[in-house]
């Protein structure tokens, strides 16, 4: 039988490998963008479980809405990774440190 | 089929006009852009004025009780706090293009993007000012942040730009996943999105919920990167420094009245039971911003990098209004936030005024010998570098005064002490601008840029920091009349 502790440790675990992702990865800002993607997923996995435990729509209806504008949110990602390239020729996270102090 | 018993009943759409105008408005400025002949965007600017004026109107139209009116299922709320932070987000944000357009004009920015970017952003603050609910909170929120990170990338040929860009945009989406996982353990807890709903299962508990504690840890993490308290204010000085001056403007002003109404909503109105577990979180926030502050500036020579450490300072005391947990509390939080705006908008719109076609005045020693070059700029120079200090009898005064009352009446004596003494010490970068200003021999003597509407306008905005600062009941009044 499977829990709503299960679907919570499992948005947990998604959600701790979405930081770990972002504070690790020192190569690619485009893993960074999927962890932000990832991070929106572990939310989304919490409130459906949420709601379909607690017989709630509110939940599922929050998670259209997180899809949405997690969509938005990686177009305009990758249009400012594009303006970066141009500029840069490289997307190294490393990279990002004209500005300092 | 299970028979269905819901009648629909048609939503109050009153109380959402502003909004719903601005929606309107923002989309005929998007669609009649691209008909305005020529490099010259002038008819945008003036058409995106007209909109922001018009929903103020629309604002000001409205008539609402002592406790508001909900509608839209309870997910859309107008208050007085609600018809006061408006107006103020609608003119700083009318002020912010009002100060660009020449700025902008100079370079090949002056592209219809600023103007609806500015005008759906401002439009994502309304409706967080406006939010009484989890959902609409996060959409206005996103709506905001979103206009905001394509507007630091304005300058597409700008390496600084792209990169500041991409640092905000990775901390912003990191502090809304924040904020949206605590809203989801909120959610979990309580089963309900709605705030009051929220605020009146806290208050029947007798044990604090652990599940709770942890959420709030979260959405508290998540609300300090978008306000940008230390230790959550690492992309601040960076997006200050990279993004053109104009969004820094946008950027450093209605947002910081959006972050109040954000903090307010969220932990005020909806987690106020909780208040002695944000309290704490709050006063570690509090103290570190105001050393950072006042410490870190001191050693910038890039002006708008100072004014980003500024801003983490001023922030320091905006929260201590937060942590006293009482009305005169918040109402004094929320009084240091509109003075801020209106401190920040005169700062940032020296830079532009000092601004020329491929000149940037975001040096320190730009400002040199500037009473030389214009006696009257200098003073409101000096007027808003005074006001940031809080020396009186400028508006900067009352509000620190507010929020130093507001902490030592809710038995926070250190934390008073605290925020003067760092006071005293940002009054060292603030009057070395001063010294700049009088004291030094100009580097060049070009004229000043600026048309006469952003003279005029900055003329103002420095004299009603001084004329507010004598007479500050009326916004004082205004603001305790908005909190409950």
């Amino acid at each position: 039988m499977i829990t709503l502790a299960h679907f919570l440790v499992l948005g947990g675990i998604l959600f701790v490998l979405s930081v770990a992702g972002i504070f690790i990865n020192r190569r690619n800002v485009i893993l960074l963008l999927m962890c932000i993607e990832l991070m929106l997923l572990a939310v989304n996995m919490n409130f459906v479980a949420f709601s379909r435990f607690m017989e709630n729509m509110d939940g599922q209806v929050f998670v259209f809405f997180i899809l949405t504008v997690a969509a938005a949110e990686a177009a305009i990602g990758l249009a400012i990774l594009v303006t970066l390239f141009r500029n840069r020729n490289s997307i190294n996270v490393d990279d990002l440190d004209v500005m300092k102090g | 089929m299970q028979e269905q018993n819901t009648t629909f009943t048609m939503p109050d759409f009153l109380p959402a006009l502003p909004e719903m105008f601005l929606l309107g408005a923002a989309c005929v400025v998007l669609l009649a852009d691209l008909f305005f002949p020529g490099r010259n965007r002038g008819l945008t600017w003036l058409l995106s004025l007209v909109a922001l004026a018009g929903t103020a109107v629309c604002v000001l139209a409205l008539e609402v009780g002592e406790h508001g009116v909900m509608t839209f299922s309870n997910t859309f709320v107008l208050d007085q706090l609600a018809i006061l932070m408006k107006l103020a987000v609608l003119a700083a944000s009318a002020t912010v293009l009002v100060y660009s357009r020449h700025y902008l004009a100079a370079r090949d920015l002056h592209r219809g993007e600023f103007y609806t970017l500015t005008l759906f952003s401002t439009l994502g603050m309304l409706v967080i000012i406006s939010a009484p609910h989890l959902l609409t909170l996060y959409l206005g929120l996103e709506l905001m942040s979103l206009c905001l990170y394509a507007l630091v990338a304005l300058n597409r040929d700008s390496a600084v730009g792209a990169e500041a860009a991409m640092k905000y945009f990775v901390l912003g989406a990191i502090a809304s996943g924040l904020l949206l996982y605590g809203m989801s353990i909120i959610y979990g807890v309580t089963g309900s999105l709605q705030l009051d709903e929220i605020a009146a299962f806290i208050g029947a508990q007798e044990e604090r919920h652990l599940g709770l504690v942890l959420a709030l840890t979260f959405v508290v993490a998540g609300l300090a990167f978008k306000l940008g308290a230390v230790p959550f204010h690492m992309w601040l000085p960076d997006v200050y420094h990279g993004a053109p001056t104009p969004v820094t403007l946008l950027i450093g002003s209605a947002p910081k009245i959006a972050g109040f109404a954000l903090v307010f909503r969220l932990l005020v109105e909806g987690m106020e039971h909780l208040y002695v577990d944000w309290r704490d979180i709050f006063i570690l926030m509090s103290v570190l911003s105001l050393v950072a502050g006042s410490v870190v500036a001191i050693a910038q020579t890039n002006i708008k990098r100072m004014l980003a450490y500024s801003t983490i300072g001023h922030i320091g005391f905006l929260l201590m209004g937060f942590i006293a947990g009482t009305s005169e509390g918040y109402s004094a939080a929320l009084f240091y936030a509109l003075v801020y705006v209106l401190m920040a908008l005169g700062a940032f719109g020296m830079i532009l005024l000092l601004s020329r076609k491929d000149f940037e005045a975001d040096n320190l020693d730009d400002l040199r010998g500037l009473n030389a070059r214009s006696p009257w700029f200098a003073l409101v120079m000096l007027l808003v570098m005074f006001s940031m200090a809080g020396v009186p009898p400028t508006i900067g005064f009352h509000a620190k005064l507010a929020v130093l009352s507001a902490v030592v009446n809710a038995g926070f004596l250190w934390l008073a002490v605290l925020g003067v003494i760092a006071a005293i010490v940002s009054a060292f970068y603030y009057l070395r601008v001063v010294k700049l200003m009088y004291f030094d021999e100009p580097q060049d003597n070009a004229p000043l840029s600026g048309g006469i509407d952003m003279r005029v306008l900055l003329s103002s905005n420095g004299i009603a920091v001084l004329v507010l600062g004598l007479m500050p009941g009326a916004l004082l009044t205004a603001t305790i009349a908005a909190i409950p």
